[in-house]
């Protein structure tokens, strides 16, 4: 008997690696399912996820859909734009009417840092974290773990980098803090404006020269340039950013032979990354996308149980 | 107290005859492929595949079956099973599929098996061996190929050892007085 010690999955800061682990190996089960020609079984059937995003998403939204349905869950949207909340209702009214409605999962995207845990602890749904604001985007950063471990067989030891907005950088939070557990070596790059100061207290080093960073290394994850938040001027242009930090073949030579190149999407193709890496031999990038299904199917999965009381 | 249902030398003697029943009345060992139930059927599956090899000559192909994600207890549970690998590497349309299991009880079990294989695929026919039916039953299933027929009480326990999973071979019956009297 397995189980996860939480009732809602909120952060990977607060998860320990046997947490961790049980998700993984309980995703490597549910990767099966996405290649069998009836790609459904009937564990959450009667079960009802509300996917509440209060930001554009594709991927995640669609990965958490797919992840309900082929779990046999029904699933229903909402976007912000088409909610009440256009019409002035507060986070919590809206949240505790979709409770209302006997949701069992609500998975919660929003531009506050803060407001998975705000819902996990008002409601009794179980409460997911698809992204909250510059905090922590866990099931990104799970799907990112096992990929690797997909890919690389261990975590342990690997050097990986983090190339990009560290600042904004959801999914390079939540990468740290679960990397860290694995005792990977991690190394983070961008403009200093966008590397927060003092980050190296997390067990990290910092370099600001792409080309420094990258000798040797196993991983390297690329992070979108949000460009939706870069109204502080940050850097002068994204041509200047996608000469001193885009990776490109050039500099994907700096890096072990057998290197892996991630990305969260949306990519923006010619900044952070060019196409022909992007769509090249190490890149896993669409391989992360399979995997995202899987997680989500295991987080679902293991927290179905309902709260333990 | 416990009791030994089957030792190593009888489980052989058992396996060997479930798979002539297997081959006599499949005509054969053509079309046939035999599926374990993760965890206790698997071993069973690969033994009496490598039997069947043994005596006809081809090794039918094998395959594990999770049910986790097919019980029917699901609700309501706050630590489920660990779920484990299906794998089911050849095409099952047409095959005769003979599940493995190493203890018929409820035929809960079965149940899910059947609903899972029937959502992976159209076997022309499936089939059950078990090591021990120990009676019981909850819902209209009955095994085609038994090894030991195990009258119980309701609330004890048959434990089966392989020595695939580092103990001797060993089916035994733990005989308790009833908790509830």
């Amino acid at each position: 008997m397995s189980s996860l010690k939480r009732n809602d999955i909120l952060a990977l800061s607060e998860m320990d690696r046997e947490e961790i682990d049980l998700i993984l190996q309980t995703a490597e089960s549910f990767r099966e399912v996405s290649t069998r020609e009836i790609k459904k079984v009937p564990a959450l059937r009667g079960k009802t996820v509300v996917n509440l995003f209060f930001e554009p998403s594709t991927r995640t939204r669609t990965s958490f859909e797919l992840a309900g349905k082929r779990l046999s869950a029904d699933v229903i949207n909402i976007s912000s734009s088409g909610s009440s909340t256009a019409k002035g209702e507060t986070l919590l009214d809206t949240a505790r009417n979709i409770e209302a409605m006997s949701a069992d999962f609500i998975i919660v995207r929003h531009a506050s840092s803060g407001v998975p845990h705000f819902l996990a602890r008002s409601l009794q749904s179980a409460v997911i974290n698809a992204g909250d604001g510059a905090n922590e985007h866990p099931s990104q950063g799970l799907l990112d773990l096992f990929t690797i471990k997909e890919n690389k067989g261990t975590l342990e030891g690997l050097k990986v980098v983090i190339v990009g907005d560290i600042l904004h950088g959801r999914v390079a939070h939540s990468d740290i803090h679960g990397l860290k557990k694995y005792g990977a070596d991690i190394h983070l790059v961008g403009p200093p404006t966008l590397i927060p100061s003092g980050i190296e207290q997390w067990g990290v080093k910092v370099h600001y020269h792409l080309d420094q960073a990258l000798s040797g290394a196993d991983v390297i994850i690329l992070l979108r340039l949000q460009l939706e938040r870069q109204g502080g001027g940050y850097f002068p242009t994204l041509r200047e950013y996608s000469q001193l930090y885009g990776l490109n073949r050039r500099r994907l030579a700096l890096a072990s032979s057998d290197v892996l190149v991630m990305h969260p999407g949306p990519i923006n193709r010619g900044v952070e990354v060019t196409s022909e890496v992007a769509d090249g031999l190490s890149s896993v990038i669409l391989q992360q996308v399979s995997n995202g299904v899987a997680v989500r199917m295991a987080l679902l999965f293991l927290l179905s149980g309902g709260k333990h009381v | 107290m416990k009791i030994t249902i089957l030792s190593s030398d009888e489980m052989t003697r058992v396996l060997t005859r479930i798979s002539h029943e297997i081959l006599e009345r499949n005509r054969g060992a053509k079309g046939i492929v035999i599926v374990g139930i993760q965890t206790g059927g698997v071993y069973l599956a690969q033994r009496l595949a490598r039997r069947i090899e043994k005596i006809e000559g081809t090794l039918p192909p094998t395959g594990t079956l999770d049910i986790t994600l097919y019980r029917d207890d699901l609700a309501g549970r706050h630590a489920y099973p660990e779920l484990k690998k299906t794998d089911l590497p050849f095409d099952m349309n047409g095959k005769k599929v003979v599940l493995v299991d190493d203890v018929l009880f409820t035929g809960r079990t079965i149940r899910a098996a059947m609903d899972s294989l029937i959502d992976l695929g159209r076997p022309k026919e499936i089939q059950l061996a078990v090591l021990v039916d120990r009676g019981h039953r909850e819902l209209p299933i009955r095994a085609d190929y038994v090894g030991k027929n195990l009258p119980t009480a309701f609330h004890e326990k048959v434990d089966v050892l392989l020595e695939e999973a580092g103990a001797e071979d060993l089916v035994i019956l733990n005989r308790i007085q009833n908790p509830d009297k």
